[in-house]
């Protein structure tokens, strides 16, 4: 049992208070590993506030560094740090904002030869890329390692989330059982996104984490759900478990993470007839076709 | 009310600490009791003695007595059952 001190029951209280937390809610808390991939749009607002949650450690993973058109949206990187690696400038901002947090900086790009070891060290992944290449490795490898996985992507006012549990519901493969070809890639136009539909779903994926930490309430697991900023609207769909899931169905073929090639699919598996992207689900209740759903 | 002759197993001097830090402290103390356990608290009057009692009930929780004591408030609140 953690003892708290004076400033960290002060810090935490408003998380005390609440009957779903209290003092054995928040030393869950103190104890959970996440790791957040992505220090972009998405990847900002999830480790901000997981950070002032409390989370004990948090992994965060990029390779890039920050450039002037991501500070629209993304929180953490502030004017003077465009040029610096993000995971150096989100760690930064983490630490000032929460010295309880240990912030693990993972410069690299995950790829199919290190994501098992670099999630192993996790209790949760957050996804919070922004490539289809990316998405995939990492629901394959959160699958194969048991992980949970909270998803999510963003694009012009849209945003979708869904929360995987693997083995015990869908997985984002049972959704899109493979990346979109290369021509539905947005173009420049289409790549334009709303910095503040990055907090909104960021934010919802940090709570999807924490219920999961907690174990409270109902998450998104066997659900997608789909947000319009321009309309307002936020849709919840069932997503159901696909039987023949690649790598989660009853006779998966993925056995090991592998990569798809960025923007240019040309994997062999893409031989094969490509199925439709939303399989099961009502093309009027996605936020659009997977194509158009990119992540920043 | 006559304080029962119950024997506190903690008590937590919450003179001065303002709402919500008097509650969370206490909150945190009786977690870490067993059920049927009793916590002895002193709080200030005014909004602690009106805010603390009614949310350790809501938490399920027991306030055995409650007496003015030397300008504060004496409780002893006892433990209820885990949820
Ligand atoms: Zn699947």
């Amino acid at each position: 049992m953690i003892e708290f001190t004076d400033e960290q029951i002060e810090r935490y209280s408003r998380h005390i208070i609440l009957k779903e937390v209290g003092g054995k809610g928040q030393e869950k808390i103190a104890a959970a590993r996440v790791l957040v991939i992505g220090a972009g749009g998405l990847g900002c607002p999830v480790a901000y506030y997981l950070a002032a949650a409390g989370v004990g450690t948090l992994g965060i993973v990029d390779s890039d560094a920050v450039d002037l058109s991501n500070l629209q949206r993304q929180i953490l990187h502030h004017t003077p740090d465009v040029g610096r690696p993000k995971v150096q400038s989100a760690g930064e901002k983490l630490s000032a904002l929460n010295p309880d947090v240990r912030v693990v900086p993972h410069r690299q790009r995950l790829t199919s030869q290190n994501v098992l070891s670099v999630i192993a060290d996790y209790d949760i992944v957050v996804d919070g890329t922004d490539n289809f290449p990316a998405r995939f490795l990492i629901n394959d490898a959160c699958v194969l390692s048991g992980k949970p996985l909270v998803h999510g992507g963003i694009l012009r006012f849209e945003g979708q989330l869904t929360t995987i549990l693997p083995g015990r519901g869908p997985c984002y493969r049972c959704l899109f059982p493979e990346p979109p070809p290369p021509g539905f890639v947005p173009s420049c136009q289409e790549a334009g996104v709303l910095g503040a539909i990055a907090g909104v779903i960021g934010t919802l994926q940090a709570t999807e984490v924490l219920k999961l930490i907690l174990g409270i309430g109902e998450t998104l697991a066997g659900y997608l759900l789909t947000v319009d900023l321009l309309t307002m609207e936020f849709r919840r769909v069932r997503i159901p478990k696909n039987a023949e899931c690649e790598v989660c169905g009853e006779h998966p073929s993925i056995l090991a993470p592998f990569d798809y090639r960025r923007r240019t699919i040309n994997h062999a598996r893409n031989a094969r007839r490509p199925r439709s992207p939303v399989v099961g689900i009502p093309p009027t209740h996605v936020a659009g076709p997977p194509g158009r759903t990119r992540i920043t | 009310m006559t304080t029962p002759t119950v024997c506190a197993k903690a008590s937590l001097n919450l003179r001065g600490v303002a709402c919500p830090m008097n509650y969370v402290k206490t909150k945190l103390r009786l977690e870490r009791m067993a059920p049927g356990e009793v916590l002895e608290i002193f709080i200030d009057p005014g909004a602690p003695i009106r805010n603390v009692p009614r949310s350790i009930t809501g938490d399920g929780h027991r306030v055995l007595a409650c007496e003015p004591e030397d300008g504060v408030f004496r409780l002893l609140i006892e433990r209820g059952p885990d949820a």
